[in-house]
């Protein structure tokens, strides 16, 4: 028996194509980016093209335009699964879209052109700001509406690491860019020097903490034991980990002002707060591997699954070698060298990309009104592009950072520097084109991934799908504790 | 606390939001507030001056172009840092810097104390063309500041908006901005602001150092 409500699955199958496209362009811009540090001459004397104004377009491609629209697109699909209901305010989920859509063109469209702010991963001047600000308290709106009006009393906890993700966002996204405008094109933040570092850093890592952790994690939450077909490992410890991790996460943004000219009190608590945060890390990883635990012959046939479980391992190895990152004498060597961009990119490449990867595999053909994807082979192929992809960049960042760091406090016995700057340079130029060519295959990888989506789209592209109807829950005082979506 | 007490934030979505909301506002209200204090008082000093006008201009230049993103201004408190770049960086050198400028890589060296180091020359032709001067260097050529002039009354509404940041410019300091930068390009703008680098606002003990090659003045913890 169904009630008369329909899923809203437009405004979903809208952030698919997006997070599909901007995913290709994001990594392209990478990848050109990747190549202009091995071949320099690459920016043709041409202002826009180079390297230092185009990396902020590659941050905020992957990050914002490629996951957010993963992010908003899941987050809307998951809610009115869980909750068995509608989308509240339809048209202001549908202003989400194309608003969200024109904060990632201004912002990519204006930052090459030097109209930025420079804090990394907040480059987009005040006036894009405001307009991200409005499209983000709408998408918070649409969210909790639908919460509201949910059908099943008890919230899942992908619903929480959503909410979190949008609360937490809106929140460092306002403090972090306060700023006095002079023109359209140019302000100064209200904060400077070491104050600014601070916030700067508090946000920076934040965004790290809800963007790219909380908010995937709320898609892995779902998406995980829908592709497991079983319950989560252990529902308790989801809680537990949600709670930890909120929580600690905030505390920990001074490790990436270690030896700096911050307070070394501010320092010292970052570096604590960075060891305590391995546990709750640790525990989601753990929830969703286990989740597998008699579904792992799965693997064998099904690539999302594939991508979902290979995330979840680079989540903790990441997550791991963070903690080790933020102690000091660690930090001493690793700090400014390419070591950070290999747990960077064994972060969003592995855990992120991956994790976004697979749910949309899960979620297209259900969103797309398929039984499945177009192609299983093409999966399996994007799988393995990708994989080599990551474990090229990452191996040969490991490899070019831990050589930097040594490098540069490698001294004679006499005391003096062994080595000039340049040498340094000289020694992980070749690991540079290792890296390019491991962007390549995962660019590559998206390509793949794109056909395979047009073709699964066919019936959505012809308009000939029909909406999925919302089932009747059971009644509350029968509905289970945690409801469980491998059985929605 | 009772899993029934988890179990009532959870069927209830205002409750599980603001606890959420105050949760992660904790960390960051203990950690930014004693540090907006602390910051404030290094503002106070008395030889910290703000850029001129044409330094101004150079570094909104090194902002805009995103040199930050492979250069670092923040010397750390370490023995084979301050042994290559000089003195560790202090609080009160960047207190003008609106948005900071620590950097987070290095793939060029630290920029903290780089003035003096070459001639004004050098710089020139350094950023026209890197690799006329150092053929290894991946660093990219910025040939366009050349032709660009720094225009004075930008400058001066950039001083003004500043001014109301607190930072201490006078009447006569904006005033005198358009006459500061006439006839400048943005690289003379971006080369005087490189040269003034670890030099306007040294800490005191390491000003009895040669120019530019501050003297190793702590070793690291
Ligand atoms: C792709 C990374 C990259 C970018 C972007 C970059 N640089 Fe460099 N820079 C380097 C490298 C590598 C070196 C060392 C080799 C050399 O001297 O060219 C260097 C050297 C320098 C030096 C000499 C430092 C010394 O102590 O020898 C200065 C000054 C400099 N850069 C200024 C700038 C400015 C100003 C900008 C922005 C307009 C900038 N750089 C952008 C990579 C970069
Ligand atoms: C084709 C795949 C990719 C390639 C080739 C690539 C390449 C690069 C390059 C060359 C840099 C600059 C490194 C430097 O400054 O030395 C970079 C930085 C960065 N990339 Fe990627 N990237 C890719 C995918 C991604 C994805 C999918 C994400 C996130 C979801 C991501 C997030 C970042 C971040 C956050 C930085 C900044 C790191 C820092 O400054 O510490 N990248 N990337
Ligand atoms: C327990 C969890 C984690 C801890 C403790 C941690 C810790 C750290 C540390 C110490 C740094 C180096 C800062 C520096 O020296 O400059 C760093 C950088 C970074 N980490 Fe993590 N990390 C964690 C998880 C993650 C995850 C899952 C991602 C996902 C993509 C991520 C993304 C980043 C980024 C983008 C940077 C670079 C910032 C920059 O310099 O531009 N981290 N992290």
């Amino acid at each position: 028996m169904t009630s008369a409500e329909y899923y809203n699955d437009r405004v979903v199958r809208l952030f698919l194509l997006a997070a599909t496209v901007w995913g290709i362009v994001g990594m392209l811009l990478g990848m050109y980016a990747a190549a202009e540090l091995a071949w320099p001459d690459l920016n043709f004397g041409i202002p826009w093209m180079t390297f230092s104004r185009i990396r902020p377009d590659h941050t905020f491609g992957v990050i914002f335009a490629f996951g957010g629209s993963a992010l908003m697109g899941t987050c809307y699909y998951v809610v009115q699964r869980t909750g068995h209901t509608r989308l509240a305010w339809g048209p202001l989920a549908e202003f989400t879209f194309w608003g969200w859509q024109l904060v990632c063109v201004l912002a990519m469209a204006t930052m090459p052109f030097g109209i930025t702010q420079s804090k990394e991963y907040a480059e987009p001047e005040w006036f894009v700001d405001i307009l991200t600000t409005i499209v983000w308290v709408s998408f918070g709106a649409v969210f909790f509406a639908t919460l509201a009006r949910r059908r099943i009393r008890h919230i899942y906890v992908a619903n929480w690491y959503y909410g979190a993700f949008i609360i937490a966002v809106g929140l460092l996204h306002v403090v972090n860019n306060l700023a006095l405008p002079v023109s359209l094109t140019k302000s100064y933040p209200i904060y400077s020097g070491v104050a600014d570092a601070m916030v700067q850093w508090w946000y920076g890592h934040n965004a790290v903490a809800f963007f790219l952790t909380a908010g995937f994690l709320a898609m892995m939450y779902y998406f995980v034991p829908r592709q497991a077909q079983q319950p989560l490992w252990s529902y308790r410890f989801s809680i537990v980990n949600f709670w930890a991790l909120i929580s600690i996460y905030m505390w920990a943004g001074s490790h990436h002002l270690m030896y700096t000219a911050l307070p070394d009190w501010v320092q010292s608590v970052g570096m604590a707060f960075s060891l305590v945060l391995l546990m709750p890390s640790w525990g989601s990883a753990a929830n969703g591997l286990l989740t597998f635990n008699g579904a792992w012959h799965r693997l064998k046939t099904d690539p999302a699954a594939k991508f979902m479980v290979l995330a979840l391992v680079f989540y903790a190895a990441s997550t791991s070698e963070g903690s080790l990152m933020a102690i000091k004498t660690v930090n001493s060597l690793s700090h400014y060298t390419d070591w950070t961009i290999a747990h960077v990119h064994s972060g969003s490449l592995g855990w992120v990309a991956m994790i976004t990867i697979g749910s949309l595999y899960a979620m297209a053909p259900r969103a797309l009104g398929r039984p499945a994807m177009h192609s299983n082979k093409a999966m399996e192929l994007h799988f393995w592009l990708h994989t080599a992809g990551t474990l090229l960049y990452v191996i040969a960042m490991w490899a070019s950072g831990v050589t930097a760091g040594m490098m540069w406090r490698a001294t004679e016995p006499d005391g003096s520097l062994t080595y000039a700057f340049i040498d340094s340079l000289l020694a992980i130029k070749p690991l540079y084109m290792v890296r390019w060519f491991g962007g390549v295959l995962i660019w590559l990888g998206m390509w793949v991934m794109a056909w395979n989506l047009w073709y699964t789209a066919a019936n959505a592209r012809k308009r000939i799908i029909l909406p999925i109807p919302v089932p009747v829950p059971e009644p509350e005082s029968q509905q289970t504790p945690a409801p469980l979506p491998a059985a929605g | 606390m009772a899993y029934r007490h988890f179990e009532f934030i959870e069927k209830h979505a205002w409750t599980l939001g603001i606890l959420t909301a105050v949760m992660v506002s904790l960390g960051g209200l203990a950690e930014l507030l004693p540090t907006f204090v602390e910051a404030g008082s290094v503002r106070m000093s008395a030889n910290a001056r703000p850029y001129d006008p044409l330094r101004l201009a150079g570094r909104d230049v090194y902002v805009r172009e995103g040199c930050y993103l492979c250069h670092s201004q923040m010397i750390r408190a370490l023995r084979f840092e301050t042994q290559r770049y000089g003195h560790f960086s202090t609080a009160e050198e960047s207190a003008f810097d609106r948005p900071f400028q620590w950097g987070s890589k290095r793939t060029g060296p630290d920029l903290a104390r780089v003035g003096g180091k070459y001639s004004d020359d050098w710089q020139r032709v350094h950023l026209m063309d890197p690799r006329a001067l150092v053929p290894q260097s991946n660093m990219p050529a910025y040939p366009w500041l050349a032709t660009a002039k720094v225009d004075g009354a930008d400058v001066a509404a950039r001083m003004r908006t500043l001014r109301k940041l607190h930072d201490p410019y006078t009447d006569a300091d904006i005033a005198g901005a358009a006459k500061a930068v006439e006839g400048k390009t943005e690289l003379d703008a971006l080369v005087a602001y490189l040269q003034g680098l670890g030099i306007a606002n040294e800490p005191q003990p390491a000003k009895t150092g040669a120019a530019g090659v501050a003297p190793v003045a702590r070793s690291s913890p």
